[in-house]
């Protein structure tokens, strides 16, 4: 079985967030670039599988739509051990034109699983694991958060509101994980990130796609007044401020 | 033209998520001059239905066909679709939840549309049409303009006011073409709860942390739930430590949540938990260290041991509501 992970590149979680070009640019000075955390716990959950040996995996390949910037991405996933890359090289510039890079790139190549995390932190868009699966007209199932090789059949928790469902589904398809598919995103070691070096990194040229959006500005959020603080010997205040103040009880 | 809804039901019963989607694509229907049909999948009385109509739904297409009782991607996508070419939708809103998620991005690619997911608005124009959403996890907005002619939005829950609008709402049975070949996955098993209220579609929330001190303390939790008629969550190292289960646990990596209101008892507050609640209209945080982060996002504060301060807070609630 053939497992491909897509990654995204974004700021680091404690990324401060700035703008330049009046609002326009996200601005990258001193900013670190990680694994989207989502996409890491959907490759450390295919190397799980991988390694047991029930499961019948025998390859783990990630994809990232980017520029020569996002390498170091990248070979940090080859260094968690993934076994290959291919990185399309174009500047994503929306969810549809991702996803049909990476539909483009990968069509022929008969993955058995695809999986993409649930969202990235950078657009929050959860767009491009559906797109994909529309696109390759695959089977999808969203809101994973477990994923299982039982006797040769792959058994999915899908989280629904107030519960979850356990269901079965036969290869090929696409996977959107979320919180609960594996427990810590797994670290790279030392032996790990020289073998990345020698890994194959495949580069493939994008295909000419419009995007169907376009960021015009952001806006930070507005400053909010500061914490209105209420003694602790006096709850009753509080209960006071929610009803007649803030009128949300 | 149109402006059609996808609605969700809860056992037969229209989730909060669905009214507020439905009164937000009746204002966008009123900005386009055009009208709002609901889609409805499952096993829903014609009077449940009916309640769409209250909320501005010109009608209502319903399908009860058996085989949709488990969502299955690939054949929901197709009957939006087929919906939506019936009432030549220009304009397609989904809830930003877990079905909404799983769909608008496919629907989108199917219609040919450009996608806005998470938007928190009403758009800011639609000549251009431009939608204002959440990035960066709420440490920023975005205005997207969306250049298709079909336009695809997932709306941010508790972020637009469920309105009165009645319209006529009309149910009409609508049997859409099923390709058997669609039904990829076999539910083998399901575990729902029942009769509490559903953290994702909650107005109030209250949710413990490592301050809770144990497992053995949520009592005081519950109850403060139960008085607000609230849903329970928890922070990251609570559901870590098997204090909760992990589907309580919110935060950037667990559940997002836009709540009116959100009670914080024991959570110092890190970036990754005001991430998957920072849509929340007013929080309070109860925190031993007067300097945790918690303080600085939150709209009311309480310094003070949240086991004796919870126990307060439901007196003067009872109190408040007798």
């Amino acid at each position: 079985m053939k497992i491909l992970i897509c990654l995204s590149n974004v700021p680091d979680t404690t990324t401060k967030i700035k703008f330049t070009d009046d609002n326009t640019k996200f601005d990258e000075t001193g900013v670190q670039w990680v694994i989207n955390p989502w996409d890491e716990l959907a490759l450390t959950r295919a190397l799980e599988l991988k390694e047991d040996a029930g499961a019948n995996v025998e390859k783990v390949t990630v994809i990232n739509v980017g520029l020569a910037n996002t390498e170091p991405t990248i070979r940090k996933a080859l260094a968690i051990g993934a076994d290959d890359a291919i990185r399309v090289n174009a500047e994503p510039k929306d969810a549809f034109f991702v996803a049909s890079q990476i539909a483009n790139a990968i069509k022929d190549q008969g993955f058995d699983i695809i999986i993409n995390g649930i969202e990235s932190s950078d657009f929050n868009g959860s767009a491009v694991g559906g797109m994909l699966a529309e696109m390759l007209d695959l089977p999808s199932v969203s809101a994973v958060s477990a994923m299982k090789v039982e006797n040769g059949a792959i058994v999915i928790d899908r989280e629904i509101d107030g519960g979850k469902e356990v269901l079965s589904i036969e290869t090929p398809f696409l996977a959107v994980v979320q919180k609960g598919i594996a427990l810590e995103p797994r670290i790279a070691a030392m032996r790990g990130i020289m073998m990345a070096r020698k890994k194959p990194l495949t580069i493939i040229e994008a295909v000419d796609v419009q995007a169907m959006t376009d960021f015009v500005a952001y806006e930070m959020p507005q400053p909010k007044p500061p914490c209105k603080m209420v003694d602790a010997d006096n709850v009753k205040d509080l209960v006071n401020l929610l009803h007649n103040e803030a009128k949300v009880i | 033209m149109s402006v059609l809804v996808f609605t969700e039901n809860w056992d037969g019963k229209f989730k909060k998520s669905s009214f507020e989607l439905v009164s937000y694509a009746s204002k966008i229907a009123e900005m386009l001059n055009t009208s709002t049909v609901a889609l409805s999948i499952g096993n829903v009385t014609e009077d449940e239905l009916k309640n769409l109509g209250k909320h501005g739904a010109d009608k209502i297409l319903s399908v009860t066909d058996e085989r949709f009782n488990y969502l299955e991607n690939q054949a929901y996508t197709s009957v939006i679709a087929q919906a939506a070419a019936k009432e030549s939708a220009s304009v397609l809103v989904f809830a930003n939840n877990n079905m909404g998620k799983a769909l608008a991005p496919r629907v989108a690619v199917k219609m040919n549309a450009g996608l806005g997911a998470g938007v928190d608005q009403l758009p800011k124009s639609t000549e251009p049409f431009t939608i204002h959403k959440k990035v960066y996890s709420g440490n920023a907005f975005g205005n997207v303009i969306i250049k298709t002619d079909v336009k695809v939005l997932t709306l941010m829950q508790n972020s637009f006011m469920i309105v009165e609008n009645q319209k006529d709402g009309a149910v009409e049975t609508f049997a859409p073409e099923v390709n058997e070949a669609h039904f990829k996955t076999k539910v083998k098993d399901v575990a729902k709860q029942t009769g509490q209220i559903i953290l994702t579609d909650a107005e109030i929330v209250v949710s413990g942390g490592r301050g809770m001190k144990g497992a053995e303390n949520w009592g005081a939790i519950e109850e403060l739930a139960e008085v607000l008629g609230a849903a329970t969550a928890c922070s990251r190292p609570v559901s870590d430590e098997g204090w909760r289960p992990h589907n309580e646990h919110t935060g950037q990596t667990g559940k997002i949540i836009a709540p009116n209101l959100y009670i914080a008892a024991g959570i110092s507050g890190a970036i990754q938990h005001i991430a998957g609640v920072s849509g929340t209209k007013c929080l309070v945080a109860i925190n031993t260290d007067k300097d945790a982060p918690i303080f600085e996002v939150a709209d009311y504060g309480i310094v003070g041991d949240a086991l004796k301060v919870l126990p307060e807070l439901v007196a003067g609630i009872k109190e408040l509501k007798s």
